[in-house]
């Protein structure tokens, strides 16, 4: 029994690799991952990617500064493209973080175990893509500081959100995924805080892991508490996730633009959102897990799964594009066939041919086995899927709007330096947040890892088992 | 050598220390047929069954849970209501004023917002955390039940303890017995 778990486990005759490394124990997990966080070194590489990317988030305080001082018109956002690089980098950075829920609370529901190991840093990359992306909406206001304006709270000017407006939908489903994010986090933090706060050498280490974990003691009657809560949590997650990325696709589909107005947008969007996530956890969790040494707890089920959910994605994402297009054509309205050829052959068609490269023909190299399993292959395509899943946002926005129904309002829309800034500044705040993460707390959920371990499952399970 | 009373050194319980989460399943099952009840085992993951064979009855976090989605649900309709029909109507392209389609994005949403602070706040309060003091951190080898260790500790407060007789009944499942200080 024992044996079977830690080596190859077969699944209907099918040999699978274990989701954790032989030979683990509680104590090797505990000491490994929490070494990662308790030791004093600083690594060279760690420290270089650190300042890399502090660095470019600090160009995103430039660029905030000049868009204070000289307000949103150093943003390229126009008549007729009065959406750019802010909504198309929202919706991006947006979709990333949709991959965190679904591994920790969607993966959690249907009892898959591979999602275990990865499921913490899935989270952290939700929180900090979630953050990047709330950047946009905040900063187009051109006053952040009234940004509680989109609130409904009594207020002196006698005024109310439109409840009826899909813009002010997002702020409700923004913010909520945003809270229920941390709070999903910060749950699954509580117990290895714990383990770290009686692991610390130091007293200071100590003292803050202490006050953190608020004084866990692992009691069962605790547990069982703390299982409901972030089973219904899960359970909570679950429609939350789906639903934010629909609200998204409504600030697009309510409108009568052609190119945003088809009933496709929900579903395609969701995918789409999940697609994306899953290559930006995978662009980050090879290089950590080759550089952490990580292999026993990122193993090749881990790598080899994440491909085949983008595949699948993927697939839906592109039946997305054809529906786009069949739309056009059984619409028999000029508008909308005028924007599809617009889109495959107009001014802007480089984009989305190369959409169609990136997201639809790249990812179909992940059917092969071998391939999934070549680390250095899944990574460059997971980072052509991020181009792509950015091209798509871009051909929806940009091409859909820059020709009006008027010739003569037609317009072609570039990024100003700013525009470029800003996004780059947000890539590193990610990044930042990401290094500092790794760091400072265990990018590994400790105590469900121990679940798998060989010795709390070999056992006449009580209940259900986990 | 003293002079007048001196407190005895409260005891908080006596605690048994295991390696496996087995031995700690078939210890606590034993000592709630040996009639304990003030018990509480300590371990650094959720093991099924542990509570059922503690006695302990079953948390009513989900009732709580339940009441906060359906108080979001309902404040969350009842508000975009009122704002559009009462505090700030306005005529949307002759549409009707109570549109109550176009409410139910904002009050999922706000049901899920209830429903989960619910969850969370709840369970820290349940628990009586942020709880920075507590007698078992007293015992120097508890810090391994954040671990790779699993304890069991009857309370002093039950009324069937004893110093004594308690620390006999664990001996039989462990090695490890310890007293720990209130």
């Amino acid at each position: 029994m024992e044996q079977e778990l830690v080596q190859k486990t077969t699944n209907g005759g099918i040999l699978q690799d274990p989701v954790l490394g032989p030979g683990e124990n509680y104590a090797t997990v505990t000491d490994r991952i929490s070494a990662l966080v308790l030791t004093t070194k600083i690594h060279k590489e760690w420290l270089i990617g650190f300042m890399f990317s502090a660095s470019l988030a600090s160009l995103l305080g430039v660029a905030m500064y000049f868009l204070f001082f000289k307000g949103i018109g150093v943003w390229a956002p126009n008549v007729p493209v009065g959406w750019g690089f802010d909504i198309i980098n929202f919706v991006w950075w947006i979709g990333i973080g949709h991959a965190g829920t679904l591994i920790s609370a969607i993966l959690l529901l249907l009892k898959q175990e591979w999602r275990t190991s990865i499921n913490r840093f899935a989270e952290a990359m939700t929180l900090f893509a979630v953050a990047c992306a709330g950047m946009y909406p905040l900063m187009h206001t051109g006053r952040p500081w009234l940004a509680y304006w989109m609130l409904p709270y009594p207020n002196t000017m006698g005024m109310w959100p439109q409840p009826r407006s899909p813009l002010i939908w997002d702020v409700f489903a923004v913010s909520t995924y945003a809270t229920v994010s941390a709070l999903f986090w910060f749950v699954g933090l509580i117990p290895d805080l714990a383990t770290l706060r009686d692991k610390a050498k130091s007293n200071v280490t100590r003292y803050i892991f202490g006050a953190l974990s608020m004084g866990w003691r692992g009691s069962a009657e605790h547990w069982q508490r703390y299982e409901m809560a972030y089973l219904l949590l899960a359970g909570l997650s679950t429609p939350l996730v789906v639903s934010v990325h629909t609200i998204v696709s409504f600030d697009f589909a309510i409108g009568i633009v052609p190119g945003w107005h088809t009933t496709i947008f929900p579903p395609y969007f969701v995918a789409g959102a999940i697609f994306a996530g899953f290559a930006m956890v995978l662009t980050l969790a090879i290089p950590m897990r080759a550089f952490y040494h990580l292999e026993d707890y990122i193993t090749m089920r881990h790598i080899e799964n994440m491909c085949k959910v983008m595949l699948a994605t993927g697939i839906i994402v592109v039946y997305g594009y054809f529906l786009e297009v069949f739309f056009g054509w059984y619409s028999a309205n000029e508008f909308e066939k005028s924007m599809i050829m617009n889109r495959m052959t107009g001014p802007y068609s480089w984009s989305y041919w190369a959409l169609i490269f990136c997201n639809g023909l790249a990812p179909q190299i992940l059917w092969w086995k071998k391939y999934r399993r070549n680390l250095l292959l899944v990574w460059i395509i997971s980072n052509i899927i991020s181009v792509g899943m950015w091209l798509e946002r871009w051909v929806i926005i940009v091409v859909s709007l820059h020709r009006d129904f008027i010739p003569a309002s037609w317009g072609y829309y570039h990024p100003t330096i700013f525009d470029e800034a800003f996004f780059a500044g947000t890539i590193g705040l990610f990044l930042t947040l990401m290094f500092l993460f790794v760091r400072l707390l265990p990018s590994i959920a400790m105590f469900e890892v121990k679940l798998l371990v060989p010795a709390a499952k070999a056992a006449p399970e009580a209940k259900g088992g986990h | 050598m003293s002079h007048g009373p001196v407190e005895a050194p409260k005891t908080f319980g006596m605690m048994a220390e295991f390696d496996d989460h087995q031995r700690l399943l078939k210890a606590a099952s034993a000592a709630h047929a040996a009639g304990y009840r003030k018990m509480d085992a300590y371990t650094p993951y959720p093991i099924h069954g542990l509570s059922e064979a503690l006695g302990q009855a079953p948390t009513k976090i989900s009732a709580l849970v339940l009441c906060g989605g359906v108080a979001g649900c309902i404040g969350g309709f009842a508000l975009m209501s009122w704002i559009t029909l009462i505090a700030y109507p306005m005529n949307v392209a002759g549409k009707p004023m109570y549109s109550w389609p176009a409410y139910i994005p904002i009050t999922f949403e706000t049901t899920v917002l209830s429903a989960a602070l619910t969850a969370v706040v709840g369970m820290i309060a349940l628990n009586g955390l942020p709880q920075p003091y507590h007698p078992v951190f007293n015992v120097e080898r508890f810090k391994r039940a954040s671990q790779d260790r699993f304890f069991l500790c009857i309370e002093a407060a039950d009324p069937k303890y004893d110093t004594v007789a308690t620390r006999e009944f664990l001996g039989k499942h462990s090695a490890e017995v310890m007293e720990v200080d209130a």
